[in-house]
């Protein structure tokens, strides 16, 4: 499904007499999201690019733009519209010179094009040097975040911190951002560091980028994983689906339908980690890839939470995850350049009542990528978490009429998020030219005011 | 003529779906729909979407009229690519093996690079037909010359007529139904009720403890809700089992229940084989070879043998051709039409009477170590949806060679009609 089906108000909101009604009674008005297509160019309108003095990235951007086939201007006009507005940030060493965000974007942001894309580059605080400098960097993250919340028709504000050194290597994530795959992500600070050179990758083709990699993708048979693995099958890999033996039906119709294998294992089980490696050698002689997507949830408070309840998120969604991180890093079954992508939550940012054995899994995932960050980079892989907040699934359409709407609603862009938002995201961060992005966590919410 | 090379044809692994019990779960999948799941799952497990195969060979032992084609129908139907060709087979219980035997040689002659084999039945979704005699009438009526001859025909109906005609688990030559036959068997091997129902509690054991160490996790994809065999009582026990009253037989003497025999059951099955080569260059598994096969029949009408017996001269004349003795072997996979048709076959080869007079040998064909036989469960605990028992034996003991990284396993099934097929697969 890659329109929103489920998500009645959407439809009403982009009727013509819908939309007017809507506006008078002060409802939200979603607008449909653009959604990334194959063949599909990577931005589908001009982008305005400005520079503060002293930039290091302008090059980095006009580089992938051009190769993108995209418009790009650096003159905003008066009257034109635009659907990227891209800002090198890198350059401003103090908060005086944060003015220039402002005469930027001033002109132009009411001229953005729906689901048009706001990206600011910048230079990581802990890496700008002076004092001033740091300070006017961290500064980039408000004005992103502000500018989120103010967009309308389904575009977005992301800010991008590129390490000096990494300039080559945060194409994919420019391109990402950029583009569509990108439909439910805004409001987010992502980081790209250097990586040795043997881990700069630069696709064949970026329309597939993960063309010959093979990933393993667990709880595959339904919701976001399958979205994971349609996806992953698109942008070229072979996808390994994984899932519990009770769900091997619909697992199958999955690995059928994405021309992948099916592997029914309880990631529970204490030899799962050792039964999926020996699949994976068997078949493939290695991995590329692995998704950490399994997750179930056993909401109660916590007063009148069962200890099963406790034991068996917790296992499931962390505990289960470690053990088979150990197994990957000391097996040497992920090849160079590896990539472990988690499933995280909003709640594990935020915490959520009636959810403590979730929203503490979802949490633990965020340590486990801070911590692991380090040590995987050691062998040439990185890992990193997505945090969906309200994704249209079987899940969240079983939620009684009023949390399930405050979910949809309490985000910059009014609705609900698709699995492949999710997917698309995941997708990125697990393409082997994403090597610069470790140990972070990345929220698929659509800017939602949750734990913002 | 050309030199025929002869190979090994390798057994890659197999899938079938949990066997239901009948009426229950699968009552509404038809043949079609539950082969083509269990193909569907086989596809899944081995990555072999859109691919296409040398074959598809597999069959039902009951088939509706509509079902002409039915493999075939169910791989147009399957993730497999439409170039696949497909046929049935149809040799009763007999006939999951069969189509293994077809695949497994058309591999060995190089004719296919790789196959499945399979079979499905459902007792819940039978086939019911028209009353004979009004099926005569319509036939006549149809190939009527005049309207007013048509109206005459039909006018012949009577109200009797409306009783279908049932499929009946009984032997048309002597009207008795499977149970019947093998109750005749029972009495003359002097098979006890206490030794059924210890033979049958153990299946249910063997297969409830193979499910909780995961065996059947790559061997199996669930099917509309149901993710073990239906028919499983992991907590049976012998004095349960002998609570059962008989069912088959004259009341007297009787020994057999529904307990020691077994279920009417819904299910399918298949089996992935190929080329050593095949394997190797889709980094397949190969879990063990196809040696040989053998089927026999007896003559349960006019002579005095069991109707369930055939195996009985099938595997010593296996065992001769390929120089082994009935001791050769690290596993037994006896299916286990009913729990005195299995310990018949053990009393049979360990008879020096029997194995004289029927067999021609000079001394008992020999003991089958319990301990090897049948260790994962069988038909008794499994359920036996007639045509799909072999893909999962077959399977099954594939496995058990692979895991045991050694040895050969036999394989005896028994078939109506007086037929008996059974096989040799040995370890990769």
């Amino acid at each position: 499904m890659s329109t929103n089906e489920r998500d009645l108000l959407l439809k009403v909101a982009n009727h013509p007499v819908g939309k007017q009604v809507l506006g008078r009674i002060g409802l939200p008005r979603p607008a449909p999201l653009e959604r990334w297509q194959p063949g599909r160019p990577l931005i589908s309108g001009p982008v305005l690019l400005g520079e503060a003095p002293a930039g290091r990235l302008g090059d980095a951007v006009r580089k992938v733009l051009a190769e993108a086939g995209s418009d790009t201007r650096s003159d905003p006009g008066t009257t034109e519209r635009f659907k990227g507005l891209v800002f090198d940030a890198s350059g401003i060493s103090g908060s005086g010179e944060l003015k220039a965000l402002y005469d930027f974007f001033h002109p132009v942001i009411r001229r953005t094009l729906p689901s048009g894309r706001v990206i600011v580059l910048g230079t990581p605080p802990e890496e700008a040097g002076a004092v001033p400098a740091a300070i006017a960097q961290r500064a980039l993250e408000g004005f992103v975040r502000s500018v989120g919340k103010e967009l309308r028709g389904g575009a977005t504000a992301q800010l991008l911190y590129v390490s000096p050194g990494a300039e080559d290597v945060c194409e994919s994530t420019l391109r990402f951002l950029l583009s569509p795959r990108s439909a439910y992500v805004s409001g987010q600070v992502v980081r790209v560091r250097p990586v040795p050179d043997d881990l700069v990758v630069v696709p064949d083709d970026w329309d597939v980028p993960l063309r010959g990699r093979v990933a393993a993708v667990t709880g595959a048979a339904r919701g976001i994983g399958a979205a994971i693995a349609r996806t992953f099958a698109r942008d070229g890999a072979h996808v390994v689906c994984v899932d519990l033996a009770a769900q091997g039906d619909a697992l199958a119709g999955v690995a059928n339908e994405v021309g992948g294998e099916a592997v029914q294992l309880d990631i529970t089980a204490a030899d799962a980690p050792e039964r999926l490696i020996d699949h994976v050698r068997t078949r493939h002689g290695g991995l590329d890839v692995m998704v950490h997507n399994a997750g179930i949830t056993r909401d109660k408070t916590l007063a009148n939470m069962r200890e099963d309840a406790w034991t068996a998120v917790i296992e499931v969604n962390l505990a289960a995850q470690e053990r088979f991180n150990d197994a990957l890093l000391s097996s040497g079954i992920l090849r160079r350049p590896g990539r472990i992508v988690s499933v995280s939550s909003m709640v594990g940012i935020a915490g959520q009542r009636g959810q403590t054995n979730y929203a503490t899994s979802k949490a633990g995932i965020i340590g486990m990528v801070q911590a692991l960050a380090a040590p995987v980079a050691e062998r040439g892989a990185t890992i990193n978490a997505v945090a969906p907040g309200f994704i249209e699934t079987d899940m969240t359409a079983a939620m009684p009429f009023g949390p399930r709407e405050a979910g949809r609603r309490m985000n910059s862009l009014s609705q609900g998020g698709l699995p492949v938002d999710v997917a698309e995201t995941i997708a990125w961060l697990a393409g082997p030219a994403t090597s610069g992005v470790n140990g972070q966590v990345v929220r698929v919410c659509g800017q939602s005011l949750v734990g913002a | 003529m050309s030199p025929v090379q002869v190979r090994r044809a390798a057994i890659v692994g197999g899938n079938r779906i949990p066997f239901a019990r009948a009426n229950g779960p699968y009552a509404r999948a038809s043949n079609q729909d539950m082969l083509t799941a269990a193909l569907d799952g086989l596809v899944g497990r081995f990555g072999l979407a859109g691919e296409r195969l040398g074959e598809v060979a597999a069959g039902a032992v009951l088939k509706h009229s509509r079902d002409f084609n039915l493999t075939r129908e169910a791989v147009l139907g399957s993730a497999l690519a439409p170039e696949t060709p497909a046929y049935d087979v149809q040799q009763a219980c007999g006939t999951g093996l069969e189509t293994t035997i077809h695949v497994a040689n058309k591999i060995a002659l190089g004719q296919i690079e790789c196959g499945v084999s399979g079979g499905v039945d459902t007792v819940s979704d039978a086939p019911i037909e028209l009353n004979d005699d009004l099926r005569r009438i319509l036939l006549r009526a149809n190939a009527a010359r005049s309207p007013l001859e048509r109206i005459a025909t039909l006018a012949r109906v009577r109200p009797g007529h409306v009783i279908p005609s049932t499929p009946r688990n009984a032997e048309p030559r002597t009207g008795l139904s499977m149970g019947e036959h093998q109750d005749l068997s029972t009495r003359r091997w002097e098979i006890t009720r206490r030794e059924q129902d210890e033979y049958a509690a153990a299946s249910h054991h063997k297969l409830a403890a193979a499910y909780e160490a995961g065996f059947f996790d790559d061997l199996m994809t669930p099917y509309l809700g149901l993710t073990r065999d239906q028919n499983l009582r992991p907590d049976t026990s012998v004095d349960k089992l002998a609570a059962l009253p008989p069912v088959f037989g004259e009341r007297e003497g009787a020994t057999m229940t529904a307990g020691n025999s077994t279920p009417l059951s819904d299910g399918a099955s298949t089996v992935l084989l190929a080329s050593e080569s095949w394997a190797q260059e889709r980094s397949l598994p190969v879990l063990a070879y196809f040696v040989d096969a053998e089927t026999a029949a007896v003559d349960f009408v006019h002579g005095d043998e069991g109707l369930l017996a055939a195996p009985l001269y099938a595997v010593p004349r296996l065992l001769q051709r390929n120089g082994l003795g009935l001791g050769d072997f690290d596993f037994y996979e006896i299916h286990e039409a009913f729990a005195s048709q299995v310990l018949m076959t053990l009393r049979a080869w360990e008879d020096p009477v029997f194995c004289k007079e029927r067999l021609g040998l000079d001394s008992p064909l020999g003991t089958i170590d319990r301990d090897r036989l049948n260790v994962n469960g069988s038909s008794l605990a499994a359920g036996h949806p007639f045509a799909a028992t072999g893909g999962r034996i077959v399977a099954t003991l594939a496995k058990l060679l692979h895991d045991k990284g050694s040895g050969r396993g036999l394989i005896s099934i028994c078939a109506a009609g007086g037929q008996g097929v059974t096989a040799i697969l040995e370890a990769a």
